[in-house]
């Protein structure tokens, strides 16, 4: 433990995940904050892939890392677009009345 | 040295994402969110990932965080009402994040030594960026290619989504006004002289 190993960044990244998966139980009326809590989760991932990538001297976890930023992106701009046509509808955006939306 | 930083980032980092899940106002709780995205682009700048960092930076802080920051400032949402009753969730939640916590410390006890001594950041290469570009455009290019298809969907679908037409709103219509011809624009009157028409 004197030097900087793998351990260490495994240790961030499992402590970041689980307070993006409290995040989501903490939050559950609030979905903006659920978003952020998801993407806290999905870098959590990120550090994961990138530290193991460079421990072990390959370069496909960078790769795989970049294609998991590109997915985050993507689901943030449409989560929050459903989020902004909800609100439209609704006046709030408490999750407990989701379920009025089905047809 | 390095672990020294290390942990200060590390420290922030964690940090940051808690008072993102716990702060009370949303807006506080985006800003704790760009902290915690700059100091992983410290972690990863730390084991010489810098493309990675960079680009943590670009996507997250340049366009999720602004995303955020917009729908967040939009909404004309209740906040604290939202809060309301939030504190009893705690407990659950924290039984949920210590259950994680025990079945990852179990998986670690579990596995062997994770100790490699093959450390690089940039195989192949002379620096990290090259390193990731030598394979990107060739032994994945499929990824890449469906990565920007991922986007372009995204992308269309946010658009499809908030796209609204409202009534009663004057919008300009060209194909209507080239489409206009003399005999529907006027008419021809010819009024008797000291009357009206």
């Amino acid at each position: 433990m004197t030097e900087l190993g793998i351990l260490h960044f495994l240790i961030v990244s499992a402590a970041l995940f689980t307070v993006g998966v409290v995040g989501i139980f903490v939050n559950r009326k609030n979905v903006i904050v659920i978003l952020m809590a998801l993407e806290l989760i999905l870098l959590s991932v990120n550090i994961n892939l990138v530290a193991f990538s460079v421990f072990t001297g390959t370069i496909q976890g960078q790769i795989f890392a970049m294609l998991v930023l590109t997915v985050a992106a993507a689901e943030a701009a449409v989560g929050l677009a459903i989020l902004v046509v909800y609100f439209r509808n609704r006046r709030d955006i408490s999750v407990e009345n989701v379920d009025l939306m089905k047809g | 040295m390095a672990l020294i930083a290390f942990v200060l980032i590390a420290a922030i980092v964690i940090l940051s994402a808690v008072f993102v899940i716990a702060a009370r106002n949303p807006v506080h709780s985006v800003l704790w969110l760009i902290l915690a995205f700059f100091s992983s682009a410290g972690l990863m700048v730390l084991i010489g990932a810098e493309f990675l960092a960079m680009l943590l930076i670009v996507v997250y802080v340049g366009a999720v965080a602004v995303l955020f920051l917009f729908v967040v400032m939009m909404l004309d949402v209740d906040f604290v009402e939202l809060k309301q009753g939030s504190l009893g969730y705690w407990p659950f939640a924290l039984l949920i994040g210590l259950i994680l916590i025990a079945e990852m410390a179990l998986v670690w006890s579990a596995s062997g030594s994770l100790t490699f001594d093959n450390f690089d950041p940039s195989p192949g290469a002379d620096t990290n960026t090259e390193a990731i570009g030598a394979v990107m455009y060739t032994q994945y290019l499929l990824l890449f290619q469906m990565a920007g298809i991922i986007l372009l969907i995204a992308m269309i679908g946010a658009i499809v989504l908030t796209l609204r037409t409202r009534p009663n709103v004057k919008r300009q219509d060209v194909g209507k006004q080239t489409g206009r011809r003399r005999a529907d624009a006027y008419e021809m009157k010819d009024p008797a002289p000291g009357q009206g028409i």
